[in-house]
């Protein structure tokens, strides 16, 4: 069968590993296009997993309408972090990197996110709902469609449905071509009249929620519980990605499967009997991400795929 | 409310302004303990005394500060130079690693041969790590700050892979219990470092030696050329290198040094306190990022890197002893952020005067 060969597989969990990663980094694209770095987003994932797993837990109606609530408070958890991190980045101009970094510690696997898991006794059982395929079987049986397209849960769904918007939003729209110029630009930017601080924090606190989002992938559908550190360090996946994917997002959704893939890799391979060390396999998307970033560091390069300009720095008008 | 920058910052600022930092943070810890039902002043009652003034309360802390004060050196060493290397976690694997190695490899030499070998082991480790961020940003100017956070995690699942998944010269490969459970080879007790006992609180040899690269760095800094020439191409590189300063030589000489104190802090770890290579306690102990913290809220002077390691390493061990049903797991890396983001948001009140006016 054509459904269980290595590379359907592989593909197919790559797409589901990818998709918290492609939330986060998302949301991380979002921000440092308006010029705000946040290294925070392991914390907002954190945060994002255990709140939407407290609220599957405690919201009792109809499963739907309890995941769409758990999907809205992981949000709104991310959106609540990165409120603390736009504050003292954007209105009292502190060091991004340390702010960033001071987030994931407060909220990270020995923070607010292990503190809520025990003290609300979340850890040690498994979610009572959790999303699930949505097409019907005979859709998903389909060789090779069949897993890798049909055979997603509509989080995957949502996700692609979020990358078109967001390309759409940042090449076709008046405030996404704003807020490239922000985090180009502020200071011809303000001059342009567009607020420099209102659209910085729209699109911290939004990347947040992106976070939170992404966070909940994983505890209400890839490992349907919650344990301290859940997310084992995609957020910092995340943050190399959008570098990988030079600020895109369509580049986001590849690097994402690309990522999700070389996790998936070696448990694929265990099940045809070919046992390869995970952890060296797992070492290879940090390194791709370096070998981009030194590609695209010389200045013509960095003039058409880097970083925005103005990410990291503070702007502050009386100091132009 | 208007924001102006102070031309001059007065000195007192500088102190009273963590200080207070530090009590409002105390104070918003407070409100998360009220808010999830725990009796506030009892906790940090019970905190304080695990901390400081408990039975061996201080010895502990020690242990818990040592590593804190080589990552938070490390990263204030690089600042200087407005350079990021917030590679210290993997630095420290990395010397970790070596450490262990030439450890074990003179199991048999006299001690103070070993101790010596594994601090130059642990050092360099830490520096060939590092440079090679250092490298990239000096001749392609990528940024160090990505590359050195890529590589913890590289260096990380090294870590893993040198116990969990191969057979390397590191493991314990001897016994039942050792295939089960896979974990380091222990290190000949000619290899676990010395320490003395002042007062009943125990130096281990790798604080002392924390304490001594605080000095030299600070002499380094403040009465060499090396460190003024840093510190100008710091605050001006091109001012820099049109008075003839080799500013990209400086740029990985800065980052071998700041990776390499990290390397130091690894091979502390094994020599000191763990006495094998220990991926799992190594990767949760989050040195290296704690170390950026530490650095930032010492306002990156070496020694105010100690005492604030001191705090923060007091506050871990804390935890580590209360950790238990009723003592909330989690507290201490809230209150930890929390601490920081007061500092980080008392910083503007440092370099800014806030007027009201209406």
């Amino acid at each position: 069968m054509v459904n269980n060969s290595l590379v359907v597989v592989v593909i197919a969990s790559g797409i589901l590993f990818g998709t918290p990663l492609l939330f986060a980094a998302l949301g991380e694209l979002l921000a440092e296009r308006s010029g705000v770095l946040n290294l925070g987003v392991e914390g907002m994932m954190l945060m994002g997993a255990v709140t939407g797993f407290w609220a599957v837990e405690r919201i009792h109606a109809a499963r739907p309408l309890v995941l769409a609530a758990a999907v809205g408070v992981a949000a709104l958890a991310g959106a609540a972090l990165a409120l603390i991190h736009a504050f003292l980045v954007i209105t009292l101009r502190a060091n991004q990197i340390v702010s960033g970094l001071a987030l994931t510690i407060f909220a990270g696997a020995a923070g607010l996110s292990s503190y809520l898991g025990n003290d609300l006794h979340l850890s040690g059982k498994p979610a009572r709902y959790q999303f699930q395929e949505i097409f019907p079987k005979s859709l998903q049986d389909l060789p090779i469609v069949g897993p890798v397209i049909f055979g997603q849960p509509l989080l995957v769904y949502a996700s692609w449905a979020c990358v078109v918007l967001i390309a759409l939003y940042l090449t076709r729209t008046r405030p996404g071509l704003n807020v490239r110029a922000v985090g180009e630009s502020p200071a011809a930017a303000d001059a342009m009249g567009v607020s420099v601080p209102r659209y910085r924090y729209a699109h911290t606190l939004v990347g947040g929620a992106f976070a939170g989002i992404g966070g909940a992938t994983f505890s209400l559908s890839i490992t349907p519980q919650w344990v301290d550190g859940l997310t084992e360090g995609a957020g910092w996946i995340a943050i190399a990605l959008v570098i990988f994917s030079f600020w895109r997002p369509t580049l986001c959704l590849v690097g994402a499967y690309f990522f999700g893939a070389f996790k998936a890799l070696p448990f694929a391979l265990q099940g045809h009997g070919v046992t390869v060390a995970p952890e060296l396999f797992q070492t290879l998307p940090y390194v791709a991400t370096i070998v981009a970033l030194v590609l695209v560091s010389s200045r013509a390069a960095r003039l058409r795929f880097g970083a925005p300009a103005a990410l990291g720095l503070p702007y502050a008008r009386e100091e132009r | 409310m208007r924001i102006e920058r102070r031309l001059r910052q007065p000195w007192w600022l500088t102190v009273v302004v963590p200080v207070l930092s530090i009590a409002v943070a105390f104070v918003l810890s407070a409100f998360v303990l009220l808010l999830t039902g725990h009796p506030p002043l009892r906790s940090f009652h019970r905190l304080f005394d695990a901390a400081f003034t408990g039975n061996g309360a201080l010895s502990e802390t020690i242990v818990s500060a040592t590593p804190l004060i080589f990552t938070g050196l490390a990263t204030a060493v690089a600042f200087r130079m407005n350079l990021f290397n917030i590679g210290g976690e993997g630095q420290l694997y990395a010397g970790a690693i070596t450490g262990a190695t030439v450890g074990l490899l003179l199991a048999g030499s006299p001690s103070p041969l070993i101790f010596a070998a594994m601090i130059a082991a642990g050092a360099s480790g830490g520096a060939l790590l590092a440079a090679i961020p250092g490298i990239l940003r000096a001749f392609f100017s990528t940024n160090e700050i990505i590359t050195s956070l890529m590589l913890n995690y590289v260096v990380g699942l090294v870590l893993e892979y040198l116990i969990f998944d191969s057979h390397s010269y590191l493991r314990d490969t001897s016994g039942f219990e050792a295939s089960v459970f896979p974990q380091g080879k222990t290190l000949p007790d000619e290899a676990t470092w010395s320490s003395w006992t002042i007062h009943g609180v125990v130096l281990p040899l790798g604080f002392v030696l924390a304490i001594a690269v605080a000095v030299l760095v600070w002499v380094l800094y403040s009465r060499t050329r090396f460190g003024f020439e840093v510190q100008v191409i710091g605050d001006s590189p091109r001012a820099g290198r049109y008075a003839g300063m080799r500013t990209r030589r400086k740029i990985v000489a800065v980052m071998c040094l700041s990776g390499a104190i990290a390397g130091l802090g690894g091979a502390s770890q094994t020599g000191d306190f763990r006495h094998q290579l220990d991926p799992r306690g190594l990767r949760a102990a989050n040195y290296g990022y704690t170390g950026i913290v530490v650095a930032a809220l010492a306002r990156y002077n070496p020694f105010a890197v100690v005492l604030v390691a001191l705090l923060l390493g007091g506050l871990q061990n804390a935890g580590f002893t209360l950790q238990g049903a009723d003592f909330p797991a989690g507290l201490v890396g809230v209150m930890q952020g929390l601490i920081l983001f007061c500092a980080l948001g008392g910083e503007l009140f440092v370099r800014y005067r806030v007027r009201f006016a209406w």
